[in-house]
């Protein structure tokens, strides 16, 4: 049996929901768990263009965590989604462990955050000017950084590449420095057709995801898993979450669909009338 | 901000013109929703994640159907090919309607649009607004050659005035519409531009514009992947009021923007 958490099975993946706004028209946002786009604590511009390229049933992308700084985002972004009734966890990033430990102090004292999602899967780390994790004690010290600046009772996820070779090892290792669950997992690492780096997401990389939680599942099943990757419907995210995930993130395929995470929802709901995938706090 | 839908529309008719695939799409309440300037994003499968952002052209009425609307496809890449074969019948998700619209003068004021290539579409339902409006309008189409051009005789509906240039010179003037514009404004005594096409051709009538005065709206064409403004794949560099460049989304701050804010050289 997974281990329990406080939200639903069903979220809105870093990256794809915009500021909430843009999903809104297409999704009900009342309870519906949504990690932000990752927030750094300066403003950043993001890359040049193009940013996107579509390949066989995938996203190749490039964007730069371009984001508006944590103040803007407090200021703006986060009173709107709290507004909305989401369950607001703020992705964040940095450029070294000093920053991720600002952001979750400062995270931690406005009204409305339920949680953080710690980015350690971003594909162009040494690129962009972020904190390299190169092995997975990386992982384990930023997660036990912020975990130290953010209240113990509110859940800290830890979003990994879905890499098969450093899955188990990287989930133990943020497990043990206190995530309440690890993220497989992030885009995988890929290039444009112009060379730069960027990430794959999308249907492309399903069956490499639903490898790595599987895996982590069997190997370490005290750790919640929360499964991501390409999850493009509810067969999908039953596949994810009959391999012992206990959420399923919806990313990718909100581009292509915007409905994605509402269909998915209803269905889960339907199958199963007690859950209510977030509708209530639980 | 209009607020858009997600519906299965159908395709309810095609038409070959030129070098383009008129397509009229059944998708119950965008064409209600519509205004010149918007566009929709259509998904051509599941293979191809990313959204094919279309100009909505025209919306009409067909029968039982109610509001149709109409886009313009061109076939370049297996997305826009596959959209151009699309039978009669056909299922077609479609997200919309999209974007910030063209914003219109509140006065009668001498308007000049300038369109180029399959991208002038939505200058037709705009000179339609305008001409109700009572601004007088100066329609340029312009295209590589004759079979990539919109419509002329259909322009000449809402338009005082229509002009023609191909590069190729087989219809119309021969030349570059680029180097035409200060005259067009000129002539016209435009107050206010709008332009659709290329965002070569985009940048030179909102330099046009400027040099005489006029205010200018340009409708982007930047790739996108979403269109929804979830994604921000579209960044468009534009200088805010407060002089400082921001990269804005060109599917939701956009696709119309002021000319004169657009940072042109770092548009990619």
């Amino acid at each position: 049996m997974s281990p329990a958490v406080p939200w639903g099975r069903v979220m809105v993946a870093s990256g794809c929901g915009g500021t909430g706004r843009e999903l809104a028209p297409y999704a009900d946002l009342e309870g519906l768990d949504f990690v932000t786009r990752s927030i750094t604590l300066d403003p950043r511009a993001g890359g040049p263009s193009p940013r996107v390229a579509e390949t066989p049933s995938g996203l190749v992308h490039a964007v730069g965590h371009q984001n508006p700084g944590l103040e803007h985002f407090l200021a703006t972004e986060l009173p709107w989604l709290v507004r909305a009734g989401a369950r607001v966890h703020v992705s964040i990033v940095g450029g070294a462990i000093g920053e991720y430990a600002e952001l979750a102090r400062r995270l931690s004292r406005a009204p409305g955050v339920a949680g953080l999602e710690v980015n350690l899967g971003a594909t162009d780390q040494a690129g962009e000017g972020l904190f390299e994790v190169r092995e997975p004690y990386h992982a384990a010290s930023v997660v036990a950084a912020v975990r130290r600046e953010f209240p113990a009772d509110r859940p800290v996820l830890a979003k990994l590449r879905p890499d098969l070779s450093r899955a188990v090892e990287g989930a133990r290792a943020v497990h043990d420095a206190g995530a309440s669950a690890v993220v497989l997992g992030d885009a995988v690492p890929a290039a444009l057709p112009d060379g730069r780096p960027a990430g794959l997401s999308g249907p492309a990389i399903t069956p490499v995801a639903l490898r790595c939680v599987h895996e982590v599942v069997a190997r370490l099943p005290e750790v919640a898993v929360v499964g991501g990757g390409g999850v493009d419907g509810p067969a999908t995210a039953r596949a994810f979450l009959a391999a012992g995930a206990v959420a399923v993130q919806v990313g990718a395929a909100l581009l292509h669909d915007p409905t994605t995470v509402a269909r998915i929802r209803a269905d889960l709901e339907a199958q199963d009338p007690h859950d209510h995938s977030g509708r209530t706090d639980r | 901000m209009t607020s858009a839908i997600h519906v299965v529309g159908e395709v309810l008719a095609t038409k070959r013109a030129g070098a383009y695939r008129h397509l009229t799409i059944a998708a119950p309440g965008i064409p209600e929703r519509f205004r010149a300037g918007n566009f929709v994003a259509v998904s051509v499968g599941d293979d191809l994640l990313a959204r094919r952002p279309l100009w909505i052209h025209r919306v009409k009425e067909t029968g039982a159907y109610g509001p149709t609307l109409d886009v313009v496809v061109q076939p370049r890449g297996p997305g826009s090919t596959r959209l151009a074969e699309l039978p009669v019948g056909a299922r077609l998700p479609v997200t919309g309607p999209l974007g910030r619209p063209f914003a219109l003068p509140r006065e009668p004021v001498s308007c000049v649009l300038v369109g180029e290539g399959y991208a002038a579409a939505p200058l037709f339902p705009l000179a339609a607004r305008l001409r109700e409006r009572g601004c007088p309008v100066t329609l340029v189409l312009a295209a590589d050659d004759e079979a990539h051009l919109l419509s002329a005789l259909e322009a000449r509906r809402s338009a005082r005035s229509v002009s023609v240039v191909t590069r190729d010179g087989s219809v119309g003037a021969r030349g570059d519409v680029t180097s035409q514009v200060d005259a067009v404004l000129e002539r016209a005594d435009a107050d206010v531009v709008y332009a659709a096409g290329p965002t070569a051709t985009l940048a030179a009538v909102a330099a046009a514009a400027e040099r005489r005065g006029a205010w200018s709206q340009v409708a982007l064409e930047t790739p996108m992947a979403c269109g929804t403004g979830l994604c921000q794949g579209c960044p468009v560099p534009v200088v805010a009021e407060d002089g400082v460049t921001r990269r804005v989304r060109a599917c939701v701050d956009g696709p119309v923007i002021r000319g004169d804010r657009v940072h042109w050289g770092e548009l990619g």
